[in-house]
């Protein structure tokens, strides 16, 4: 019989073993999904985890890819996690990036032509501004009425959606467009674009603030009395009342950073990666750094490496689906499997497990 | 009676680190109302849990009726006339009684029934319960009658009770005594958990003492004396706080016209409390659990914000977080230790900056000094004597009387003017509770005005110089303590909730 025994001290060895303990895992179930489909199991699991950085063919592509991708996950997943940790559920990270991206590319197209060097600055400040003013809806409606912050921000994300479709082919439409939708291109437009820092790296501005802002959440996290109270809200609301911490501030910060994060994420990308706004501009960023900050334990260090991984199974899943006919539904399965499991190894960290005979009586 | 109801043989579990039960062996007869002594951490709970079924034990054997008995879960103890009643109680405050009492039976009858049986039984034993109540307008008093019917209305042949008077007004412990003693004279054994010696004197015909997992004695209360217990069960002399007469210096803090609304629909309004604290002064605040208590703390710690009624030293501060009150100098200590007072899942170095940041200067421009925290946490470690590895251990992995060390000892250090207690010595051994008496008392002997928040009149006889009682959220009027009577005090309690028979 198989048994569950809570753990005096969470198990610190755990906490660090069960993300690749659920890497594991879902490498061997996803590899019998894949072999159910009829592809080799063994060649997708490569396709997948090795060759968008060590093979030859495809390397020099997907090896600056994997920064670009991995930038606005960890970037949205830092903010995130924020919130996670103090018991504030943004959902709605997505729609903080389109209107991130929104508010980032109209400054920029607001001033179209001019070449100063204010503009980049701006349309930063602008994509925060925008993430962040999204996410004080569900922020005010919860400390104002009592709302659920899952739920108003979640629904915000198709409200936001539906203003990028208006915007792309209304206010923001490319003049010179020839009638199609999507605004200018800002890469064409050095004074607006997200460039990058150095040559075929994929390390462009988005990328680097996600990093500044894996150092500033990590000291924020460890050495900072909101750092502190954040942690203390999350885990017991009345220790946290009773250290003086008022949960509405809290409401406010936490969404309010990863609004501004997200909405940075999707400024950098519609300035450098994708270009411009067209109506299917958001990717699902905004989600699956849900998964990111949860991978990576809600630990500054743990997301970086995490929005790494993520990334990789993106670019990987693409050549996968590319090379070897998987569906992609089949890829999306493959990094859902990734969260599961490692929900479902959590509980070692707090229980351990013994195995005994059943007692004859 | 030749024969015991249960006997138990050499039972010994041990958890990692610890051997909470050694060889513990003790007959309970039936009719028999058996005491249960012991420190925290003296393995009481440990013990009970493996006869109700929640814990296996590692060795050892135990015999019901002198067949075996290793009932492996709380339901095969149940069935074979085992019943406990807990001391935290498991009702849902929303449903009412009948409804709580179906929700933990096998085949529950129909709702009218079940209600007839209550009625019934409820009488029988002079336990008045209404079964269409909802749990959650009920005092403490009648949830525990709600568990107690619970278990008698399966016929049990073993009642065991965990520290059932610690939430009792005096009237409604006469009231459950005279309910046990029925029983007894039934012929059902009690097994009973208490800390309070004259209590176990008063009622059970047999006392088994344990100390450190070991069985010390097995003796006649009624024949021992409370000191000699208390030498057993402690296992050194009582250290019996004891505190010099001095004046009281300024009014430090007074509270004058708190209103404040019911924070939920569970909890209590506080209605026009007056009253001020002076240096060197204690005052304790008795009543019955949930008239109020955790509401004034909360209005004094800063917890909840009022209008111009708490001052201190004459300066207007209801409108101030803890924080603020912390950095003048008014700190408190609630009573939950899990989740309020301290962080399960956090370290004592992280619980020790929970409240002590401020004054203890661990805070420079928001960034954090650990090394501060972590040295103040192994201070109160060694000056309170909490009994854990060290300072980064888990609050949650402390036993409850350690953790009370650690929490009354976080405030205590911080040399406050003012501090309000709530339970300082809740479910604390005697000579752990003797000793956070007597810092209390120390504290007020240096200059602080304290207020202790108590359920256990005993204590507050001890250690205050003045006496009030919360009602309903109202206070009683002050009293010097010199001269009060037990009567006064219950009295001054109110004790006019519903069904409390004998009360005014």
């Amino acid at each position: 019989m198989i048994r569950l025994e809570k753990r005096a001290q969470p198990s610190q060895f755990w906490t660090f073993a069960t993300p690749f303990l659920a890497v594991i895992m879902t490498m061997i179930v996803g590899g019998i999904m894949f072999a159910a489909l009829g592809s080799d199991p063994f060649e997708a699991i490569r396709t997948i985890f090795w060759d968008p950085l060590f093979s030859e063919q495809f390397a020099a592509y997907s090896r600056p890819q994997l920064l670009v991708k991995a930038g606005p996950l960890i970037l949205i997943a830092i903010g995130l996690s924020l919130g996670f940790k103090a018991g504030i559920w943004n959902i709605g990270a997505e729609g903080q990036y389109i209107i991130g991206a929104i508010c980032g590319a109209g400054m920029g197209l607001a001033f179209y032509p001019s070449e100063s060097f204010v503009i980049f600055p701006l349309m930063i400040l602008a994509g925060a501004l925008g993430g962040w003013a999204w996410a004080m809806i569900p922020a005010v409606l919860k400390v104002r009425f009592g709302t659920n912050e899952i739920l108003v921000s979640l629904m915000l994300v198709y409200v936001a959606e539906n203003l990028l479709a208006s915007v792309s082919s209304g206010l923001l439409k490319n003049p010179d467009g020839m009638g199609f939708p999507g605004s200018r291109n800002l890469q064409q437009y050095p004074a607006a674009a997200n460039l990058e820092i150095f040559q075929s790296t994929g390390m462009h501005w988005g990328v680097l603030s996600a990093f500044i802002a894996v150092i500033f959440a990590y000291a924020l996290l460890s050495r900072h009395m909101f750092g502190f109270q954040i942690r203390l809200a999350g885990e017991a609301p009345r220790a946290a009342r009773f250290a003086g911490v008022r949960p509405s501030r809290i409401v406010f910060l936490c969404l309010g950073i990863a609004g501004a994060l997200a909405g940075m994420a999707g400024m950098f990308e519609v300035a450098g990666p994708a270009g411009q706004i067209t109506i299917d501009f958001n990717s699902g960023y905004g989600f699956t750094a849900i998964i990111v900050a949860f991978l990576g334990r809600l630990h500054p260090i743990g997301i970086l490496f995490a929005g790494l991984l993520m990334a990789l199974t993106y670019i990987g899943g693409e050549l996968a689906s590319l090379m070897l006919g998987i569906p992609s539904a089949a890829i999306q399965l493959f990094q859902g499997m990734l969260l599961f499991f490692l929900l479902a190894t959590d509980v070692f960290i707090n229980f351990r497990i013994r195995f005994s005979k059943r007692e004859v009586v | 009676m030749t024969q015991p109801l249960l006997r138990l043989t050499g039972l010994t579990k041990a958890y990692p680190g610890v051997v909470a039960n050694s060889d513990v062996s003790f007959n309970i007869n039936a009719g028999e109302v058996h005491a249960l002594l012991g420190e925290n951490g003296a393995g009481k709970s440990t013990l009970v849990k493996m006869i109700y079924g929640l814990v296996k034990p590692d060795t050892g054997s135990m015999a019901l009726n002198d067949a075996p008995f290793a009932p492996p879960a709380p339901s095969a103890a149940r069935q074979s006339g085992v019943a406990m009643v807990f001391q935290h109680f498991s009702l849902f405050e929303a449903l009412n009684v009948a409804e709580n009492i179906a929700l933990g039976m096998e085949n529950a009858p129909k709702q009218r029934d079940l209600a007839a049986k209550i009625k019934e039984v409820s009488h029988q034993y002079g336990l008045p319960l209404d079964p269409y109540m909802r749990v959650g307008d009920l005092s403490a008093g009648e949830r525990q009658r709600v568990e107690i019917i619970r278990c008698l209305l399966q016929n049990p042949k073993l009642l065991i009770m965990d520290e059932p008077t610690s939430v009792l007004t005096p009237q409604e412990v006469e009231i459950l005594f005279k309910t046990l003693r029925q029983l007894k004279s039934e012929g059902t054994a009690i097994l009973y958990i208490s800390h309070k010696l004259e209590e176990i004197r008063s009622l059970c015909d047999t006392a088994t003492i344990l100390r450190l997992g070991k069985k010390v004695a097995t003796c006649t209360p009624a024949d021992t004396s409370a000191k000699e217990l208390a030498e057993m069960m402690v296992g050194e002399t009582l250290h019996v706080p004891e505190r010099a007469a001095g004046d009281f210096g300024d009014v430090l803090l007074n509270v004058q016209n708190l209103s404040l609304p019911a924070p939920s629909e569970f909890g209590t309004a506080l209605k026009d409390v007056n009253f001020e604290v002076r240096a060197g002064e204690i005052l304790g605040i008795g009543g019955v659990a949930g008239n109020g208590q955790d509401e004034l703390l909360g209005a004094l710690s800063g917890e909840v914000s009022s209008k111009n009624a708490v001052g201190l030293r004459g300066r207007d501060i209801s409108k101030l977080g803890p924080q603020q009150r912390r950095a003048l100098g008014v700190l408190a200590a609630p009573e939950e230790r899990l989740g309020h007072a301290a962080v399960p899942d956090m370290s004592l170095t992280e619980n020790a900056l929970l409240s002590a940041a401020v004054r203890k200067d661990m805070m420079r421009s928001g960034f954090l000094h650990w090394g501060k925290a972590k040295d103040y946490a192994q201070e109160v470690i060694e000056a309170f004597d909490v009994r854990t590895p060290g300072p980064a251990n888990a609050a949650r992995s402390l036993s409850g009387g350690n953790l009370q060390k650690f929490v009354i000892g976080r405030e205590v250090l911080q040399d406050p003017d003012v501090l309000i207690v709530n339970q300082p010595t809740w479910g604390v051994d005697a000579a752990a509770a003797a000793a956070i008496r007597q810092s209390l008392m120390d504290l007020a002997a240096k200059g602080a005005a304290l207020i202790v928040i108590s359920q256990d009149l005993d204590e507050l006889m001890e250690i205050s110089d003045h006496f009030a009682a919360l009602n309903e959220g109202r206070l009683s009027a002050i009293r010097p303590v010199q001269g009060l009577s037990v009567e006064e005090i219950g009295l001054m309690m109110g004790g006019v909730h519903s069904g409390v028979e004998g009360a005014a």
